[in-house]
C-alpha cells in the first residue's frame, strides 16, 4: 500500500493548491461580503460569465470590466474559461447552470458551436446574455459587441485614405474558423472590393500569432516585390509582420494596421512604426454586461443588441 | 480475491476516481447530485469514445495522435452530407465508415510502412486537420436537421443519448477485447511483439485494425459532438487526443503495450471529467485547473513507470 500512500499525498496537495485559488477568488470579491460557496447563499445575486479563453489579454480585459461592474452592483461574479473549446464551453456553461446561477454572460467560442449551451441556459430559465460574439440560435436577451464588421471597414477605409486609393495590399488572416477572422476580413474586403484601385496581392492566415505573423510576412516579402499596405486580423501579426518589413528594410514603403490595440501596439502607434490599430474597448464590454445584466435581473427592458463604439488609434 | 500487487494496480484508477470523487462532494455539495452526475458522464462521454480506441492502439505500443483532427474530418463530412439533403442515418454510417478508412490509412502506414506510430499519426494529424479546413473553407457548418440532434443532445428513458451510446460501445469493445482471438492478439503484440509474429499471429494485420478502430470510435465522438455543438466545427478536437492519452494512461494501461483494460480508460476519462466539473463548480480559476491536471497525469505516469520496472 505504500505506493498509495504517495499518490494520496500528492492528491491532497494538488486539492489544497485548488482550495487556495478558491481561496483568492474569495479574496478578491470579499468586499462585496459573500461567502465561500461560489452560489452565495446570503440572497446576493450571482453571475456566470463562460469566456472563450483568458490566454489572450483582450479577453482578461473583458473579464476584469465585468469583475469591476459586478463589484460595484454588489454581484457575485464566477468566471469559467473555455480554453477556445468549443465542447469545453458546452460543459462550462452546462456547470454554470448546476450552480444554479442568475445570469449567464457567454462569450462564445465559436457562434454556431454555443447554441447548445445556450439552450441548455434557456432549459434552466436563466437569462442569456451573449458578449462580444454572439449565438446563431436559443433565446438571448441582448447581445453586447463591437462589430469587427465594421472594425474591418474602418481599416479598410484608413488604408483606402492613406494609398488614395491606389494599391497592393497584404492581409493577414487570424485563426480559420474563427469569427473575428472572418468578419474582420469580410468588413475589409467590402471596403477593398468596392475600389478598383486597391488590390489584395496575397492573403494568408497567420492564426493570431506574432511568430506566425513573421514567418508568414517573409515568405509574403519574398514573393511580392511591391506591398504598399498590410492588414493583420490583430496586433499580433502585425507586430510579426512589423519585425519581417523592417528585416527586409522595406518600412519606408509598407504601412502596417493591426486590430486590437493592444499595449505593444499602441507603443509602435506612438512610435511611428505600425500606422494605426484598431480599438475595441473589452473593459467597456465586460463592464456593459454586467451593467445590462442588472437590468435583465430587475426585469427591465433592454435592448437586442448593444454595440460598444470602435475607434481608430493613430498618430 | 487476494490483495497482492496486480489487484492493487488493476483496482488503482478506481480508488483515484473514488477519491476524487468523495474529495469533491465534501468540498461542493452541489457536486454529487444526479443531474451534476448526468451532466459530467454526458460530457466525459466524447473522451471517452475517442480513449476507447486509443486504449487498442497504446496496448499494442502504438499511438494515434490523429483522432483529433479525424474528429474533425468526420463530423465536417457528416455535417456537409446532410446538409447537402442526405439523409442523417445514411451519412452517420457513411461517416463511421470515413473514420475507418481515416484510421486504415495509419494503420497501413505503421504496419506495413514500418514507421513510427508517433510520427506517422503526427503527419496524419496534420493532413487530416487540413483537409477538415479544406472542406470548411474554415467555416462551422450548421443547418443540420433537427432529427440529428436526437444523439447528442436526446434522451432515452430519461438517460442522456450519448451515455447509452458511450455505454452500448463499450460492451461492444470489451466483447471485441476480452473474448475474441483479436483482443489476445492486441494484447500479444504489446507484450512482444516478435514473440507475437513467430507465434503465428498476422502481426500486421491486427495492427491495421486497432488503428480502424480508432477511426471509428474518433467517428462516432465526431458524431456525437457535431450533434452536441449542432455544428460542424473546423477547429473541433483540437488537441482531443492529448485528453483520449490522458484517460488511457490514468486507466492504468501501460504506455509500453501489453497491459491495460478498457474499464481502466473508461475510468480515467471519468477522473478527467470529473476533475474538470468539480473544479469548476468550486471556481478554481482555469489556470489552476490545468496544474491540478497536469499533476493527477503526472501521478499516474509516475504509478506506470513503478509498474514496469
Amino acid at each position: 500500500m505504500k505506493k498509495w500512500f504517495g499518490l494520496v499525498v500528492v492528491l491532497l496537495l494538488a486539492f489544497s493548491l485548488a482550495a487556495c485559488s478558491n481561496g483568492g477568488s474569495e479574496q478578491a470579491t470579499e468586499s462585496t461580503g459573500n461567502d465561500a460557496s461560489p452560489a452565495a447563499d446570503n440572497g446576493q445575486k450571482v453571475i456566470g460569465l463562460s469566456i472563450s479563453t483568458l490566454n489572450n489579454p483582450f479577453f482578461v480585459d473583458l473579464k476584469d470590466g465585468a469583475q469591476k461592474a459586478a463589484d460595484e452592483l454588489g454581484y457575485k461574479l464566477v468566471v469559467v474559461d473555455a480554453q477556445d473549446d468549443p465542447s469545453k464551453q458546452v460543459a462550462d456553461v452546462e456547470d454554470l447552470v448546476q450552480q444554479k446561477v442568475d445570469l449567464i454572460l457567454i462569450n462564445p467560442t465559436d457562434s454556431a458551436a454555443v447554441v447548445t449551451a445556450v439552450e441548455a441556459a434557456n432549459q434552466a430559465n436563466i437569462p442569456v446574455i451573449t458578449v462580444d460574439r454572439g449565438s446563431d440560435g436559443g433565446e438571448v436577451v441582448t447581445h453586447i459587441a463591437s462589430d469587427n464588421v465594421a472594425g474591418g471597414v474602418l481599416a479598410g477605409e484608413f488604408i483606402n485614405d492613406k494609398l488614395n486609393g491606389q494599391g497592393k495590399i497584404v492581409e493577414l488572416e487570424g485563426i480559420p474558423g474563427t469569427s473575428a477572422a472572418r468578419d474582420r476580413g469580410k468588413g475589409f474586403n467590402e471596403v477593398v472590393g468596392k475600389n478598383s484601385g486597391l488590390e489584395v496581392v496575397a492573403k494568408q492566415p497567420a492564426d493570431f500569432d506574432r511568430a506566425k505573423g513573421l514567418s508568414v510576412m517573409e515568405n509574403i516579402l519574398q514573393a511580392q516585390p511591391e506591398i504598399d499596405a498590410v492588414f493583420a486580423h490583430n496586433d499580433e501579426m502585425a507586430l510579426g509582420a512589423l519585425e519581417a518589413i523592417k528585416a527586409a528594410g522595406r518600412q519606408d514603403q509598407i504601412i502596417v494596421v493591426g486590430f486590437d490595440a493592444t499595449a505593444d501596439a499602441v507603443k509602435a502607434v506612438e512610435e511611428g512604426t505600425l500606422a494605426a490599430t484598431v480599438a475595441q474597448q473589452p473593459k467597456l464590454i465586460g463592464e456593459l454586461a454586467v451593467k445590462n445584466g442588472q437590468k435583465v435581473l430587475n426585469g427591465e427592458k433592454v435592448e437586442e443588441f448593444i454595440p460598444v463604439e470602435l475607434k481608430l488609434i493613430k498618430k | 480475491m487476494k490483495w497482492n500487487k496486480e489487484t492493487i494496480q488493476r483496482l488503482g484508477p478506481l480508488l483515484g476516481l473514488l477519491l476524487i470523487g468523495i474529495i469533491l462532494s465534501i468540498l461542493e455539495p452541489r457536486f454529487l447530485t444526479v443531474s451534476n452526475l448526468f451532466n459530467v458522464v454526458r460530457q466525459v462521454s466524447i473522451n471517452a469514445i475517442l480513449a476507447f480506441g486509443m486504449t487498442f492502439v497504446i496496448l499494442t505500443g502504438g499511438i494515434d495522435l490523429s483522432v483529433g483532427s479525424i474528429l474533425a474530418l468526420v463530423g465536417a463530412l457528416v455535417a456537409g452530407m446532410m446538409t447537402g439533403g442526405i439523409d442523417p442515418v445514411l451519412a452517420v454510417i457513411a461517416g463511421i465508415g470515413v473514420g475507418a478508412i481515416l484510421g486504415g490509412i495509419n494503420g497501413v502506414l505503421v504496419a506495413k510502412g514500418k514507421l513510427a506510430p508517433f510520427i506517422v499519426t503526427l503527419a496524419t494529424m496534420t493532413i487530416y486537420r487540413g483537409l477538415t479546413l479544406v472542406y470548411t473553407e474554415g467555416r462551422p457548418i450548421t443547418g443540420l436537421p433537427d432529427e440529428f440532434r436526437f444523439l447528442g443532445r436526446g434522451e432515452l428513458l430519461g438517460i442522456p443519448v450519448p451515455i447509452i451510446l458511450t455505454f452500448l460501445l463499450f460492451i461492444l469493445l470489451l466483447i471485441v477485447m476480452e473474448k475474441t482471438t483479436f483482443g489476445r492478439r492486441v494484447y500479444a503484440l504489446g507484450g512482444n511483439e516478435e514473440a507475437a509474429r513467430l507465434s503465428g499471429i498476422k502481426t500486421n494485420r491486427s495492427k491495421i485494425w486497432v488503428y480502424v478502430i480508432s477511426g471509428m470510435t474518433a467517428a462516432v465522438s465526431a458524431i456525437i459532438l457535431t450533434s452536441r455543438l449542432n455544428s460542424a466545427q473546423p477547429t473541433a478536437g483540437f488537441a482531443f487526443e492529448l485528453d483520449a492519452i490522458a484517460a488511457v494512461v490514468l486507466g492504468g494501461t501501460s504506455l509500453a503495450g501489453g497491459y491495460g483494460t478498457l474499464g481502466g480508460t473508461l475510468i480515467g476519462a471519468l477522473i478527467i471529467g470529473i476533475l474538470d466539473n468539480g473544479l469548476n463548480l468550486l471556481n478554481v480559476s482555469s489556470f489552476y485547473q490545468q496544474v491540478v491536471k497536469g499533476l493527477v497525469i503526472l501521478i499516474a505516469v509516475l504509478l506506470d513507470r513503478r509498474k514496469s520496472t
